[in-house]
């Protein structure tokens, strides 16, 4: 059984999207990645293992540096099915929260 | 409580789960009866449903047509095969975006947990063709906007609620 839990996690938090963000728009190392946040680097490294972990972040060692990219398959066609299907979803069962508290035991809606 | 989860299983499965605070029947109403499923099987913001037969009994009806009330519209038809009120219906549909998507076939369950329902929806996934159309067409061509809400969503916990 595949489970996306572990990439809705890794994408739950916004310093780790603004990572994404940024290696969306090319290659970078981890100092690079650091740069914008106001937070130490191994803070910065823990996230980076996460979206790592998650499969949504690849590194490429050159010497000592390590440059980040994002996974060419992180996002692929099924789970960009999946992602809208989920989001799809989650809007609608949000309004259906909305609709069952108008209705009685029965299922029928009150007045 | 209520957070969803949405798993596959093997490569040709989807299991959705998510817990509602009302009893089975009304859970199962609300997913059976035409009035109750136009207030909320909607999909994206703007959408609407207007028209919706439902037939909750063997070889039922089932046909679905949301609009964006731009000149975006698409439609969905498709037929009961077992109704077990108020703990589970299988049914099969298919999407017309305009041309139909492969039958899609899904088993729903609704059990009492508490003083509430456990959904947990088994449907079959549509193959990489398919989804490719899904993706390309009216509800889904702002994927942009859906990245945007589901993040939207992330941020304010909405999708773990």
């Amino acid at each position: 059984m595949r489970d996306l839990d572990a990439g809705f996690a890794a994408l739950a938090d916004p310093t780790r999207r603004a990572i994404l963000a940024r290696l969306a728009s090319g290659e970078a190392t981890v100092m690079e990645l650091a740069k914008p946040f106001a937070m130490s680097q191994p803070a910065v490294s823990r996230h980076i293992k996460v979206l790592e972990d998650a499969g949504l972040v690849v590194r490429r060692a050159e010497g000592t540096r390590r440059h980040l990219s994002i996974a060419p398959q992180a996002i692929d066609d099924l789970d960009r099915w999946l992602i809208s299907l989920r989001d799809t979803l989650a809007r609608n069962y949000q309004r259906l929260d909305q609709l069952l508290a108008t209705m009685d035991d029965e299922g029928k809606e009150e007045t | 409580m209520s957070r969803l989860t949405l798993k596959t299983e093997g490569d040709t499965h989807v299991v959705v789960t998510r817990r509602f605070a009302a009893l089975p029947k009304a859970v199962f109403r609300a997913h059976t009866e035409a009035g109750l499923m136009q207030k909320w099987m909607l999909g994206p913001e703007g959408w609407t449903m207007p028209v919706c037969i439902s037939e909750p009994k063997p070889g039922g009806k089932i046909r679905c047509e949301w609009t964006d009330g731009k000149g975006g519209d698409f439609h969905l038809t498709g037929e009961y095969i077992a109704v077990e009120p108020y703990s589970r219906t299988v049914h099969v549909e298919r999407m017309f975006l305009p041309d139909p998507t492969p039958d899609n076939h899904v088993e729903t369950r609704f059990q009492a947990e508490g003083d509430g329902t456990l959904l947990t929806m088994r449907m079959t996934l549509p193959n990489a063709d398919a989804r490719a159309m899904m993706l390309s067409t009216g509800m889904e061509e702002g994927m942009e906007a859906s990245y945007a809400r589901m993040e939207e969503m992330m941020g304010s916990g909405q999708l773990a609620a």
